[in-house]
């Protein structure tokens, strides 16, 4: 039958257009792959095809990427900075979004959308005035100075993302609560939030990622190297004059990336939904 | 009612009051400290301030490095999201099958937009390296470059913000496909039957019923590419730092040359200004987006 002919071969090519679409997304992460085991002499000789391993692969870069530079610190920086902005945007975002639910007529409303226009307004233009802030607050070259404005970034999001979530959760839980004698804020707290702790989850790696993602702050605000995070410590650091370390650079890469990737994987659906702003139901 | 006691009244402000003024401190502070240092001569090194008016702007827009900056950073949003529209609708309309090993290839089509973009340019950097360059050594391999081609990705200007545009379009590429894939998947089953049954082909069906159905999405997609975009400057600056020749240069990568590592802090300030009107635009047309959908 024709009509089972024209079914194989819509297929193969839906398979062959998603193999180009996958190989375009995933080759520069596979590319980082190849280049993080392969020699120095293997990566440096142009004779060579690049797709293939001509001496045996090498945990050489990997041993350097660890040992002899700061790339470990660079991790546990960004672990530092990441937790406490989780914790100042999680403290911050959950009740205003809660607020921001329960606000009946269209200030809830109106007050939500401004609160996530302000997400749309971007480092490039507050980073100057705020390097200047930092510095009032001598907060240069610190860590500090990165807890205190990365949540600039997170807090409209998130609250934006969980008025969104807390409209979901019925009236009728915090009322039956506050029946029972408990006061609006107790039952915000024990009733409301217990429910809706796949949205503040939600945030949470929301925020992490956009700790380990930020450069433009950090490349701003932070000098010393013992300083920087992930994203900034390895391309500024780890090119020296023009020297490249690209073995060590790409492993690097990887290892800042994929974890991250895989949760964020877990979530995408609930970021969407705060992207297109409730579009979608 | 329960509830609607000065307890009610009081804790919604209450509760939103501290995140209110984080933003407000933060976001909005900065802001106008922004615009006033337009108009003063401040430097890293200044001791005294001294309003200037709009000399900042004046000397700004006077120079050639200005123009360059502004057109290219049209060009690379411009073209990038209509590169980023058109292969997120189909990678979207692909994704909507089922098949097995999608959350894989969900992942893998994610990673570009998940990773760091710092990170994932230092990624394309070793991709467009001018010796080792692998696109130059499969182009050359499947004999695509002749033996005494071998272009410098990131070294002659055409090609240097082609590239630049590549990597914009590659990460944004997954935001812009999983937005409309949500906007797909909203569609309930209902209309496509209906128009089966009505006898709607493959491309009427395709444009008539589909299309108009994810446009407010595919919009807001949009929306969010333009910002990213245009107001970026960690692409430049990891690929080209503007060269060559600041031929490559943005505004955003410009105003952190010249505010940040130049310490000019005020005519910085003037540059990023720029890029504020598009913004606006955008909000408004997000806004408006935001409003029609309510209505539906």
């Amino acid at each position: 039958m024709t009509g089972g002919l024209a079914r194989t071969a819509r297929r193969v090519g839906r398979f062959g257009l998603l193999a180009g679409f996958v190989g375009f997304l995933a080759f520069p992460f596979y590319w980082m792959l190849i280049t993080t085991f392969k020699t120095t002499q293997d990566l440096h000789n142009t004779e060579y095809n690049p797709y293939l391993f001509h001496d045996p692969p090498t945990l050489e870069h990997l041993r350097t990427l660890f040992e002899d530079t700061i790339f470990l610190q660079w991790l546990w920086n960004t672990a530092f900075v990441g937790v406490l902005v989780v914790i100042i945007t999680i403290v911050l975002a959950v009740p205003a979004g809660y607020s921001l639910a329960r606000t009946t007529g269209r200030w809830g409303q109106t007050l939500g959308v401004g609160i996530f226009l302000t997400y749309l307004v971007p480092p490039t233009i507050l980073f100057i005035p705020l390097a200047r802030v930092i510095a009032w607050l001598g907060l240069q070259d610190s860590l500090w100075s990165l807890v205190l404005v990365y949540p600039s970034i997170s807090v409209p999001f998130c609250t934006w993302l969980l008025m969104g979530f807390f409209k979901a959760v019925p009236r009728d839980l915090e009322e039956a609560a506050m029946l029972d004698g408990l006061s609006r804020l107790a039952a915000f707290v024990r009733v409301v939030v217990p429910v809706s702790i796949a949205g503040i989850l939600t945030c949470v790696i929301f925020t992490f990622t956009l700790v380990f993602q930020e450069f433009v702050y950090g490349v701003t605000f932070i000098t010393a190297s013992t300083n920087y995070t992930v994203s900034v410590g390895v391309p500024t650091f780890l090119v020296r004059g023009d020297v490249y370390f690209w073995g060590s650079m790409m492993a690097a890469c990887l290892i800042a990336s994929l974890p991250i990737a895989v949760i964020y994987n877990l979530f995408v659906d609930r970021f969407v939904a705060g992207f297109t702003a409730g579009a979608v139901k | 009612m329960i509830g609607l006691k000065d307890d009610e009244t009081r804790l919604l402000p209450l509760m939103l009051a501290p995140a209110v003024s984080y933003i407000a401190l933060l976001i909005g502070f900065p802001f106008v400290l922004s615009i006033a240092y337009s108009m003063t001569n401040i430097s890293v090194g200044t001791t005294e301030l001294k309003f200037v008016g709009l000399d900042n702007f004046i000397s700004v827009v006077g120079s050639q490095t200005f123009w360059v900056a502004l057109k290219n950073t049209c060009i690379i949003t411009l073209v990038s999201q209509v590169f980023v529209v058109g292969l997120g609708n189909v990678l979207a309309g692909l994704l909507m099958a089922d098949f097995t090993g999608k959350w894989w290839v969900r992942l893998l089509i994610l990673l570009p937009w998940v990773a760091p973009i710092s990170l994932g340019s230092i990624g394309w950097l070793w991709i467009f390296d001018s010796i080792y360059s692998v696109i130059n050594w499969t182009a050359r391999a499947i004999g695509l470059l002749g033996p005494f081609d071998w272009p410098i990705w990131l070294g002659q200007p055409d090609l240097a913000m082609a590239s630049i545009i590549i990597v914009n379009v590659w990460r944004l590429l997954p935001l812009a496909t999983v937005i409309i894939l949500a906007g797909l998947s909203s569609i309930p089953q209902d209309i496509h039957d209906a128009a089966h049954v009505d006898g709607a082909g493959f491309w009427r069906h395709h444009f008539e019923i589909t299309m108009p159905l994810v446009l407010p999405i595919t919009l807001i997609a949009v929306l969010f590419g333009i910002v990213f975009t245009f107001t970026d400057m960690i692409v430049v600056f990891v690929l080209t730092r503007g060269g060559p020749y600041d031929t490559t240069q943005v505004l955003a990568s410009w105003a952190f040359f010249t505010g940040i590592q130049g310490g000019d802090l005020a005519e910085g300030a003037a540059i990023s200004l720029f890029l504020f009107p598009v913004l606006v635009a955008v909000a408004i047309l997000f806004l408006g987006v935001a409003r029609r959908t309510e209505v539906t």
